[in-house]
């Protein structure tokens, strides 16, 4: 990037609105860099990277600056992972409809390898993990777990690889799709890597078994400056803690601590506490009590999976992980449907929602907007919907009804 | 002696009010089987003293063979009272009103306290639709049985290093299995035809999985009874958009409780499921799920408690005291004042307080 076309977009005006974007946020904070004024970071970041031993980066890559990304024209590069069963079909459907969007996005496929990597000890070869650590953004469809021993899941080799910390999933209902609720519109934040989950268990005697929860400040502290953000970013106006405090004091205790840490930091953010049993009840009664949702690792697991039940299921529910230096992979929670793969009855609704919420995280709202709505009036006119929405048309013709509508 | 309310007279002479009685063959009691029992009576904070109030008004007004001994117990307490325990050990049967727990005070649950010291290892909640209730969930019909000791619950928590927190996840064989006995049990004893363990074992492997093998153990032994396991996110979401797939569940602590108050959610609400503690010595029965049992001060302060939920829980209590006709004589009384749809507390969207609702059942009662 020239330093003439780099001195114009400060020149614009527009690059930084309010506050850094949160990805240059994250990269400060993984590059150990003080936050200050957001153009001395960025210039800050074109000198430490061409100091460092990578000088082709700098020059080749499209993405030297995260945040001028959304105004350069250069395509920006991401992963996707078509995954197995109805995965390639759903991921020819993205990327068609993406294309006649005139989304400025180029696609780095990568597959499941049929052996295991040793470096990676999964399925998931090393080439890909590295794609989305260097693309910074990727799409993932659903992909089947090989049975077997002597390898990690592909979903625990991603989290861990990537340090996906935070799983996003946005569920609103969608109109025209009835299901007993209407009015759903909130975004649950779920803690991604400890809590009930850290997979600590042993049996102390035969009988006997203890399961350890871990709840540590830095991953609470993360997951909730995430969620404010997110909130901030998206012009939502609550952010609710759910929790078990009042059960188990010290870990909830903890985690509640965090988030009112960061609560005191977005002042014009309301932020409140909900007990989990609570929560689950007012969700059933009235879901539009709430906005946005941060919770530990199994909570955020029920709540999230409850949140997508009300809106219509998995095959209709977005959903985003953030990583550590703002790595974003956006991906279909639905499974890979081996007995309709190949007959093009899939519904790539999920797949599309997950990303068109990974352009939001890029910042292309209006790509995003135009591809939501789009999709929302095809499902709400109600002519082409797929198999398991109650229609019976073919994923091609749905396709083609959400291009027609762009 | 049923008061002679102006309503009350004007039922009796019409010709038209009343559905016609239909008299349930009852069991043969035993002389001296109406000599009234002894009951404690733990009030509780916030709005328990409004709702025990209620129900104590209603078996006044049935002249169920009961009488309450009334303990004043509240959230901050330290420990349970010594004589209080020593009542319910007494009378081995105890009604409850919800006991605040401060969040992340320090102060231990003593709901939780009370469970462990009694024993009292099995939850039950029942989930049921009541005509008269707004609800967007039809054929719901649940009952969840929620292991009560120990799990998530076991209190064992410690600071590793600053900023590192862990806490133990319990899980134990013993307890396992007599919570599924429990389950299968209830099943059997009252016509229910599936029961539904819910878990977490492809993450908990160790933890759920002994859970599970303790369920599968005891499901041989009721061949007649199907059984079968469902992921507890899975079994959210299944809630929630089709709710007739379930009939009894079991469940271990945390899970339970969170299932228990979904069920009740999508049945018509917290503030309407009966339900109670049981273990082998004693029973408490208090209002099912523990979301909402505290109230808010508004409601407090303008008594618009909804006290269904105990009284379909002391309709259970008296079935457990063997008075089978008194407890069937308070639900038939409350489904009515549910369906007449009349008299509806604020969760439902009316206006009424808790003494209206009262007058409106023991008005009821035939």
């Amino acid at each position: 990037m020239s330093l003439q076309s780099f001195l114009s977009v400060f020149r614009r005006g527009t690059l930084f609105p309010f506050s850094p974007s949160f990805v240059e946020l994250e990269r400060a904070k993984f590059q150990h860099i003080p936050q200050t004024s957001p153009a001395i970071m960025a210039f800050k970041q074109i000198l430490s990277r061409a100091l460092r031993s990578r000088p082709d980066q700098i020059l080749s890559s499209p993405s030297a600056f995260s945040a001028a990304r959304a105004f350069s024209s250069a395509p920006i590069t991401a992963t996707l992972f078509p995954g197995d069963g109805i995965g390639p079909e759903i991921a020819e459907s993205v990327k068609q409809i993406f294309r006649e969007a005139e989304v400025p996005i180029e696609w780095e496929e990568h597959y499941v390898g049929t052996e295991i990597d040793p470096r990676t000890q999964s399925f998931l070869t090393w080439e890909s993990l590295e794609s989305v650590r260097r693309n910074r953004v990727g799409l993932k469809g659903p992909m089947a777990t090989p049975i077997g021993k002597g390898h990690r899941s592909l979903n625990l080799t991603l989290r861990k690889e990537l340090n996906l910390y935070a799983n996003v999933r946005p569920c609103y209902s969608l109109p025209g799709y009835k299901t007993r609720y209407d009015d759903v519109n909130l975004v649950t934040i779920r803690e991604n890597t400890e809590g009930e989950y850290s997979g600590l268990e042993h049996q102390v005697v035969r009988g006997v078994v203890e399961s350890l929860k871990i709840i540590t400040r830095q991953a609470s502290l993360r997951v909730a400056e995430y969620a404010f953000h997110y909130a901030k970013a998206h012009g939502r106006e609550r952010v609710s803690a759910i929790h078990k405090a009042n059960i188990m004091q010290k870990t909830d205790g903890l985690f509640l601590k965090c988030c009112r840490e960061v609560a005191e930091k977005y002042p014009e953010i309301t932020y409140e506490e909900v007990v989990i049993d609570n929560c689950c009840m007012m969700l059933v009664k009235n879901p539009a009590l709430f906005d946005v949702l941060v919770m530990p690792n199994l909570y955020g697991d029920i709540i999230s999976d409850l949140c997508a039940g009300l809106i219509g299921g998995l095959g209709l529910t977005p959903s985003c992980n953030i990583g550590e230096g703002g790595i974003a992979l956006a991906e279909a929670v639905h499974g890979s449907a081996p007995d309709i793969a190949g007959k093009n009855l899939a519904n790539p609704t999920a797949l599309l929602l997950s990303g068109v919420s990974m352009l939001r995280h890029l910042e292309l709202h209006d790509k995003a907007d135009r591809i939501q709505k789009a999709v929302l009036e095809t499902i709400a006119e109600g002519k082409y919907r797929t198999a398991d929405l109650g229609g019976s048309s073919t994923t091609s013709d749905f396709t083609r009804a959400i291009c027609d509508h762009l | 002696m049923a008061r002679r309310s102006l309503p009350n007279l004007l039922k009796r002479l019409s010709f038209t009010a009343a559905p016609p009685r239909s008299r349930t063959i009852t069991y043969m009691p035993r002389p001296g089987d109406g000599t009234p029992r002894a009951v404690t009576l733990i009030p509780g904070d916030g709005i328990g003293p409004l709702v025990t109030n209620a129900v104590e008004q209603v078996m006044e007004a049935m002249h169920a063979p009961v009488y309450f001994e009334r303990y004043e117990v509240h959230g901050n307490m330290k420990i349970f009272p010594a004589e209080v325990v020593e009542s319910i050990r007494r009378n081995k049967v105890c009604l409850k009103g919800g006991l605040i727990t401060p969040v992340g005070g320090g102060v231990s649950s003593l709901n939780v306290h009370l469970r462990k010291e009694l024993d009292l290892y099995a939850a039950l909640v029942n989930c049921r639709n009541m005509p008269g209730l707004p609800i967007r969930h039809e054929k719901v019909d649940i009952v969840v049985v929620r292991e009560n000791t120990e799990g998530e619950y076991a209190g064992l928590e410690h600071e590793v290093v600053p900023g590192v927190v862990e806490s133990l996840k319990v899980i134990t064989k013993h307890c396992s299995e007599r919570i599924a006995e429990y389950a299968f049990e209830y099943a059997y004893l009252n016509n229910r035809k599936k029961v539904t363990a819910v878990h977490k074992a492809n993450i908990m492997k160790l933890a759920d999985g002994l859970f599970l093998e303790s369920c599968r153990e005891v499901a041989e032994r009721y061949p007649a009874i199907a059984y079968n396991e469902i992921i507890v996110d899975n079994c959210c979401m299944q809630l929630v958009s089709r709710p007739e797939q379930f009939d009894v569940m079991v469940t271990p602590n945390l899970y339970g409780n969170l299932v228990a108050n979904t069920a009740a959610g999508i049945a018509g609400g917290t503030g309407f499921m009966p339900g109670g503690n049981v273990g082998a010595d004693y029973a408490v029965f208090e209002q099912g799920t523990s979301a909402g049992n505290v109230g808010n001060d508004k409601i407090i302060a303008e008594k618009k408690a909804n006290p269904v939920a105990l009284l379909l829980s002391s309709a259970m209590m008296l079935r457990h005291l063997q008075f089978p006709s008194f407890a069937d004589r308070l639900e038939t009384a409350v489904g009515r004042v549910i369906a007449e749809g009349k008299c509806l507390t604020k969760d439902l969207g009316g206006d009424s307080t808790t003494q209206q609702v009262v007058d409106a059942v023991i008005a009821n009662i035939d």
